[in-house]
């Protein structure tokens, strides 16, 4: 199979994620789901803004009593950089170094796990020192369904990503699976996308009222 | 090889230059990175500082928009050629996102 | 795998079982007009019975609460499970053809788009045997059907959630399709215009189905996990489930009308013998519409009360669509002008659709304007308006494209005497039942009311509306009539069989070849078999040599992620209940779902090649099948 055929770093085309037909369409079949999935952010976005702080009634937390800095700050710096990381091990990915790929895809996985630790930990914080619930107020419900569909974005990109590194363990890289890596990629950086705006328009601008 | 995109007849060139290039593009994304760090950390200082209301909203929203613009061109790559589909379909899907955001802050309570 | 004996005779369980795990465009082109049709009948039925209980005053045909629920899945299921999987079905047996691909870009995508869509439809028809169907709306709006009982809008928010997923994939699949795999020479204003309106209504698909999906997420999380996002007491606001419907439903209906739209625009030029006029006026106004389509979602909620700046900006917004609507009009009416008009039962829809469709959009027209929708609006003179717009346009374009593509299709040719049949039945129905509703609305007449009094001057116009869904229901069983009687006869017709195709689906041999064309032909301007036609040519030139043909194995992959989806729903649903079993059968659900991913994820799938010798030796037999 021409998919599968091996290549040296010297043979490895330039873009090896659009070498192929089946490649071109996945790749922008992505992009498209990815202005798909913008509309479905905004619409997440636009639902936590308008019942921002409408709670039932005076004695339930609003946005600014709840949210902290220091932990929004490192689960900031924790996703940033695991974007970094991801265009590392896709610079490897381009340079036909699986190793190297795997290694950054690696730590990529690792900090996006501690971002969902993180989250887990912030979540559980609100439930219980501030009662503050899914089910406690509209408020609670836009809140925690914006984040947390954010969350289970991360969630499925990790397994996506750890799925590809297992699977492609043993083989290495050839035109088939390059755009797969290419693509969770793309994924992880949306996810990275998404979180700019949760951490400026919940958190920041949740903070100032 | 149907599948080489070489410019190029002399492959061993080709493979220099773009090995070149593509460590070139690298540092551009760690500057990039860099920078992003930096809009962050200005976002949050100038929250952590307590200026007023009406200067943190516009300023932390302009830094997120350019910090997704990084994201999205050089990060996702939307810079390089053979991303103009993606380009119209990602700007549509924000135009419909930025309808429907405005619709809920203004026309959602009456 | 790797030859051509797909081509030998099967026995039937062999043939359920291809058509299970096709991913075959033109097989999945067929599994969507038979769901469809499915659900057009049962739709259709629903009608009958609204028609049947409103013919006089007084009546108890069914009680009050039924009557909710069957005009909930009456306006559920034609739009959602009829129209669009129709219109879908021709999209995936035309386009591709009419770009000169081999196949869809994603095939496996296109099966699993077609039976994530039609486990959604079952789901939600299942309804009826399972305690009661959806009663608040096609709308649903969330006053309503968060005070619903029972498990009705369960039902409608979770099937429309499951095939609203199918959906989203369809579109991706057919925009990345025309995008990346027309043919040699098939530049983008050279597309026909069936395949422009796919590629708008896809990417309206793309944009407008992610709202939806979140207004179906949030009223899950309010009925069955106890969110308050549409609840009041809890902080929650109403409105907002009407912004999310709307700015997915007003698009949607775009998503309809556009590809009927095509499919007329296909229709006049071969019957009029005429290029299509104003062809890159028709693709300017395609996409105009479509992006105009995101831009006045509002005006379905005048009477909300948004004030008057924000009704005043979207009236206006809604006004202009009428300019290129007024466009195409007036192009498809200069296509005829002049042209050797050939009066076949498709050319005959496309007749009655031009003032058909008219008088829907002026009424229209009429709505937009704010301070007048007071009037009109929940009145039946919406109701008058929107099937002149579905049906008109809409219905008329699917009844036209079943005439026209049915060769193509099938390779035989459905009787054009009954079809006129059909045709005359049907138009004077739709008008006699509907025309008559805009008086009735004028008249007081309030939508989706159960019944009405007599001594008030609607006896009349009701009685006549009923007569007139009588007609429409007699023209489908005609319609049946003909599709059975022609199947049983089975006289193949061959390749161009209205002799007048101008486009590249109409080149290829009948019937098609499963891997379309053995050639990729090469496209010399618009309208590109004509061109060939005109040059005395009888088929396309070819733009490759013979060569291997790469094509995507058959896979059962897409039923088991959809047959995943359907079982977790009932496990989402009687989660409420409290019912042991509920949760467990939503985790096996989902892990059926993202097992089978996981499957299709780890297992390579290459696909397999026809060689270039079975493809000469093929061309000796003449085709298969």
């Amino acid at each position: 199979m021409a998919a599968e055929e091996k290549f040296t770093p010297q043979t490895w085309p330039e873009s090896p994620e659009q070498a192929t037909l089946e490649g071109k369409n996945k790749f922008l079949g992505f992009w498209l789901f990815l202005g798909g999935e913008t509309v479905l952010f905004a619409s997440l976005f636009a639902t936590y803004l308008a019942l921002k702080d409408s709670v039932p009634s005076p004695d339930h937390a609003l946005a600014k009593d709840l949210f902290e800095l220091p932990l929004v700050f490192l689960m900031t710096m924790l996703l940033l950089t695991s974007s970094l990381t991801s265009v590392f091990a896709m610079y490897h990915m381009k340079n036909y170094n699986f190793k190297k790929m795997q290694t950054w895809l690696f730590i990529t996985v690792m900090l996006g796990f501690a971002f969902l630790g993180c989250e887990i930990y912030e979540f559980n914080h609100y439930v219980h020192e501030y009662e503050h619930t899914f089910t406690s107020s509209a408020f609670g419900s836009a809140f925690y369904t914006l984040v947390g569909f954010h969350g289970a974005h991360v969630t499925f990109g990790l397994l996506w990503i750890i799925a590809l590194m297992i699977r492609n363990a043993k083989r290495g890289l050839n035109l088939y699976n390059a755009p797969k890596f290419y693509l969770a990629s793309l994924y992880w950086h949306f996810i990275d996308v998404v979180w700019v705006f949760i951490f400026t328009v919940v958190y920041l601008m949740g903070m100032v009222g | 090889m149907a599948n080489l995109q070489t410019n190029s007849g002399e492959p061993k060139v080709n493979y220099e230059y773009r090995r070149k290039k593509s460590a070139e593009e690298m540092r551009m994304q760690v500057v990039t990175f860099t920078m992003m760090i930096f809009f962050t950390v200005i976002a949050f200082a100038a929250v952590g500082a307590g200026f007023s209301k009406w200067f943190i909203l516009p300023f932390v929203l302009l830094l997120a928009i350019v910090q997704v613009i990084f994201q999205l061109y050089y990060f996702m790559h939307m810079s390089h050629k053979g991303h103009e589909v993606p380009q119209f379909f990602m700007y549509s899907g924000v135009l419909v996102g930025f309808v429907t955001v405005l619709a809920f802050l203004t026309i959602i309570w009456w | 795998m790797s030859t051509i004996a797909h081509t030998q005779k099967r026995g039937f369980a062999g043939t359920v079982w291809d058509y299970l795990t096709t991913v075959d465009h033109k097989k999945i082109a067929i599994l969507y007009l038979l769901a469809g049709g499915l659900f057009f009948l049962v739709g259709g039925i629903e009608a009958m019975m609204i028609r049947i209980q409103l013919a006089v005053p007084n009546n108890d045909f069914v009680s009050a609460g039924l009557f909710n629920e069957i005009i909930t899945m009456h306006g559920t299921t034609m739009i959602f499970l009829a129209a669009m999987p129709l219109l879908l079905g021709f999209m995936n047996a035309v386009m591709p053809l009419q770009i000169g691909a081999r196949d869809v870009a994603f095939p496996f995508v296109n099966a699993l788009g077609f039976w994530l869509f039609f486990f959604g439809g079952v789901f939600l028809n299942l309804s009826w045997f399972l305690g009661g169907a959806p009663d608040a709306g096609w709308t649903s709006y969330a006053s309503l059907s968060l005070a619903s009982e029972g498990h009705g809008i369960d039902f409608y928010v979770l099937g429309l959630q499951i095939s609203g997923f199918g959906t989203l994939m369809g579109g991706i699949n057919f925009l990345v399709t025309i995008i990346n795999m027309r043919a040699p020479g098939m530049t983008y204003m050279r597309m026909p215009l069936f395949t422009w309106t796919t590629f708008v209504a896809s990417a309206l698909i793309l944009f407008a189905f992610p709202p939806l999906t979140v207004g179906l997420f949030m009223m899950l999380f309010d009925r069955m996990f106890g969110a308050g996002f549409f609840d009041v007491a809890m902080g929650g606001n109403t409105v907002i489930w009407e912004h999310l419907f709307w700015i997915f439903g007003h698009p949607e209906v775009y998503i309809l009308i556009l590809p009927a739209f095509g499919i007329f625009s296909e229709v006049i030029p071969t019957f009029s013998r005429k290029r299509l006029f104003g062809y890159s006026s028709m693709v300017f106004a395609t996409v105009l519409i479509g992006f105009l389509g995101f831009m006045v979602w509002a005006h379905h909620m005048f009477t909300t009360g948004l004030g008057p700046v924000a009704n005043a900006i979207f009236a206006v917004a809604t006004m202009a669509i009428a300019v290129p609507t007024g466009i195409k009009i007036f192009n498809w009416i200069l296509t005829m002008w002049g042209g050797s008009i050939q009066f076949t039962v498709p050319m005959l829809y496309a007749i009655a659709f031009i003032p058909s469709f008219v008088m829907g959009g002026v009424t229209g027209v009429m709505q937009a304007a704010a301070p007048a929708d007071y009037q009109f609006h929940d009145s039946y003179f919406i109701v008058a308006h929107f099937h002149y717009v579905i049906v008109g346009g809409v219905v008329f374009g699917l009844l036209a494209a079943v005439h026209f593509y049915w060769p193509l299709m099938f390779g035989t040719m459905l009787s054009e005497k009954l079809g006129k049949v059909t045709f005359v039945l049907f138009l004077i129905g739709f008008h006699l039942t509907f025309f008559i509703q805009h008086f009735l609305g004028l008249m007081g007449m309030p939508r989706r009311v159960w019944t009405f009094l007599p001594g008030q001057g609607l006896e009349t116009g009701n009685l006549i509306s009923s007569i007139g869904a009588a007609f429409m229901f007699v023209a489908v069983i005609v319609l049946l009539i003909n599709v059975v009687v022609t199947q049983v006869k089975n006289v193949k017709v061959g390749m161009d069989p209205w002799k007048d195709g101008r486009t590249l689906e109409w080149a290829i041999p009948s019937p098609t070849p499963f891997y379309n064309f053995k050639q990729l032909p090469l496209v010399r301007g618009l309208d590109p078999f004509w061109i060939e036609k005109l040059e005395g040519k009888t088929e396309m030139t070819p733009a490759e040599p013979i060569g291997d043909i790469h094509m995507p194995n058959n896979s059962f992959t897409p039923f088991m992620v959809s047959l995943g989806l359907f079982i977790g729903a009932f496990g989402a649903m009687y989660h409420v209940d409290d019912k042991g079993w509920a949760i467990p059968v939503l985790i096996f659900g989902l892990v059926v779902t993202f097992g089978s991913m996981l499957y299709r994820s780890i297992k390579d799938d290459h696909g397999y090649h026809i060689h270039k010798e079975e493809l000469l030796d093929d061309a000796n037999k003449g085709g298969t099948r």
